[in-house]
């Protein structure tokens, strides 16, 4: 482990303006409130949570696709507020790299699979063609492609080789941090596991950082060192991956282990019931947001937003919680 | 009798680069009650298989089958109009995208009464209350003011819901759900699968779930087929198959689930599914399967006690007294 955090975020907020007519007040949505974590080389954070919980906004701003609103975020040691345009761009774009869910959606189906991995180092770094083609071939090898795969178009690969050269691409710029945006939910569960595991030797060899978005938690129980639950916007649980899955302490983090089917037919299991389904961020419920579907909730819920709060291993958003 | 009685069901599809076989001898039979679940990877042929039963396969498809029958009636010889009598009142299909398979052009109260006077007669109007009825009992907030609402004003959650109400309409007596939780969030996705299963039980209707994730099966099945590049590899009751898969491909799913690590890189399956092109000679399987040998690469294997391999797996009871001379076998 080295000795800073190659992302230190604190309290990170993004605000969205809605403009909902030309005559009424525009109305701002929470898409994230209050993140805070350390990540260090050669380790992964798994972010969890349901569509809209504000996952995927979290990784728009640590991929610098976005500012944040408000809040302190900090890579590999260059504070994003402090830095200039062009540090930035010099720099950052090199450290952190991005995969995307849909290896369908984030291929250009117009370039052969060469010219969408030279396409970094052309804009990056000042390699001649030559050097360019070794690098590109190199990483090909590595994430299990074949040589002659250089002169083909994305159309002729099946999912998983897709998804391979969404990481070769992701890797190119050899960056410190890898957001990955569900990288292996669109894929079968033979191909999941040849990419989760080609995942896991990339990390150990080259010391990477993940940040890996996913709803699958038996995926992320797998792989994360670190796990964030994120509920509306809002962290609500936080901790060692052990510590979370193995004593689950918010009632939402509960809900969504008990809600995850199991391959296992011995054990029938009482499920918690999340009824209904997550309020619209706009009008997000008063006190702690959860309380509208939490069987746990009381009068005081509904009134007092909890804070994350230090509870043995893991940090805790629930005033239930002692 | 049974409800649904299919015997070597084979589908092949007109290409330009020849005929490409995507369904290859499928037998399924399924009584009132049952709630079977088809697995495997993508291009393995489940959805063709239920989409031939319900015979919405374009015209390029090839549907031959020894014995296609529903409820005593032969789906092979019935005339198109016989058959449209029989979709969507006895057997139904919810499909995988709910966003996509309702009209965007129509709002709920249509679409479902629609399904109801197609096959009851009457006017569409007469079955609002039967409407309000079934988004209840879907387990929709407040039915009477979602009537009027358009799938865009829907979630994905809500979407599957109106989806599954009007599958429901007629009461069919079997209903086929196609991946019907994938496109969806784990809570979701749980509040769904139970609510299949209640109606399930409630209506002592089959269901035939079409699905990839073997976490679902062990949760909501009694009976599994396991699918591999359009064949049945294996057919079995859901716990027997869990505690003991015997063909090596059942053996290979399961294992590459993270549930089932033992340490950090987990049991991938090398290769991907053949395509149409790159079929193997002998068991379709053998490129990939760590137990295959020289026979396995020759000759098609056989089905025997509903497992199509040469060499299946041991039973767990024999596994102690047999482990020895089966790894003789296998090295």
């Amino acid at each position: 482990m080295s000795e800073h955090a190659l992302i230190q975020a604190r309290d990170l907020h993004k605000y969205y303006t809605i403009k909902t007519g030309m005559f009424r007040p525009n109305q701002s949505l929470q898409a994230l409130s209050g993140a805070s974590f350390d990540l260090y080389a050669g380790q992964t954070l798994a972010v969890v949570g349901e569509s809209g919980c504000g996952k995927s906004t979290l990784a728009r701003l640590l991929t610098l696709i976005e500012q944040p609103t408000a809040g302190q975020l900090s890579l590999d040691g260059i504070d994003l507020a402090s830095a200039n345009e062009k540090e930035v761009s010099k720099k950052l774009r090199h450290t952190i790299q991005m995969v995307f869910q849909d290896p369908f959606g984030s291929l250009n189906p117009r370039q052969k699979v060469g010219d969408i991995l030279q396409e970094p180092l052309i804009i990056n770094t000042d390699l001649n063609a030559n050097q360019r083609r070794d690098r590109v071939l190199e990483l090909m090898r590595r994430v299990g492609l074949l040589d002659e795969h250089i002169h083909r178009y994305p159309h002729m690969f099946s999912g998983g080789q897709r998804q391979r050269i969404a990481i070769a691409r992701a890797l190119i710029l050899k960056p410190k941090i890898v957001v990955l945006d569900e990288p292996v939910s669109a894929l079968d569960v033979s191909i999941q596991a040849q990419v989760l595991n080609l995942l896991i030797e990339l990390q150990q060899e080259l010391g990477l950082a993940y940040v890996f978005i996913s709803h699958d938690l038996s995926v992320v129980r797998h792989i994360a060192d670190q796990v964030l639950v994120m509920y509306l916007g809002k962290p609500v649980e936080q901790g060692l991956s052990e510590a979370v899955f193995n004593n689950p302490q918010h009632p939402y983090t509960q809900a969504l282990l008990s809600a995850t089917p199991q391959a296992n037919t011995d054990r029938k299991r009482e499920r918690i019931r999340l009824t209904g389904e997550l309020p619209s961020p706009l009008n997000p419920p008063s006190g702690c947001s959860f309380h509208p579907r939490c069987q746990n909730a009381t009068a005081q819920c509904k009134i007092i937003a909890p804070v994350m709060e230090q509870h043995g291993d893991v940090s805790v958003a629930c005033l239930l919680v002692k | 009798m049974a409800l649904l009685e299919i015997t070597n069901l084979t589908v092949e599809f007109a290409t330009a680069h020849g005929s490409l076989r995507a369904v290859d001898q499928v037998s399924l039979s399924l009584d009132a009650g049952d709630i079977v679940a088809i697995v495997g990877e993508s291009g393995s042929g489940k959805s063709v298989a239920m989409l031939a039963l319900m015979g919405l396969l374009p015209w390029t498809a090839t549907i031959t089958a020894d014995q296609m029958s529903f409820d005593g009636k032969d789906l092979l010889t019935m005339n198109p109009k016989q058959r449209r009598a029989i979709i969507g009142k006895d057997i139904s299909m919810i499909f995988q995208e709910p966003m996509t398979s309702l009209n965007p052009c129509f709002n709920v109260e249509y679409q479902i009464s629609e399904v109801l006077a197609q096959h009851f007669g009457g006017r569409r109007r007469s079955y609002k209350h039967r409407v309000i009825e079934l988004l209840e009992k879907v387990g929709i907030p407040a039915p009477e003011t979602r009537l009027k609402a358009y799938p865009h004003q829907l979630s994905g959650g809500m979407s599957q819901r109106v989806m599954i109400a009007m599958m429901i309409a007629c009461e069919p007596k079997l209903l086929i759900a196609d991946e019907p939780t994938t496109a969806l969030d784990v809570t979701i996705q749980a509040q769904i699968l139970e609510l299949l299963v209640e109606l399930q039980k409630a209506n002592g209707m089959a269901l035939v779930l079409i699905t990839h994730d073997m976490a679902v099966v062990a949760e909501t099945a009694d009976r599994v087929v396991v699918q591999y590049a359009g064949q049945q590899v294996e057919q079995r009751s859901v716990t027997e198959l869990f505690n003991n898969p015997r063909h090596p491909y059942t053996q290979a799913l399961l294992s590459a689930l993270p549930e089932y690590a033992k340490e950090k890189t987990l049991n991938a399956i090398p290769g991907v599914v053949p395509g149409q092109l790159d079929r193997p000679v002998g068991c379709l399987f053998n490129p990939r399967c760590e137990h295959a040998q020289d026979l396995c690469r020759q000759q098609p294997p056989e089905r025997s006690e509903g497992i199509l391999c040469h060499y299946p797996l041991p039973l767990k009871s024999a596994l102690n007294a047999a482990s020895t001379s089966h790894t003789e076998v296998i090295t």
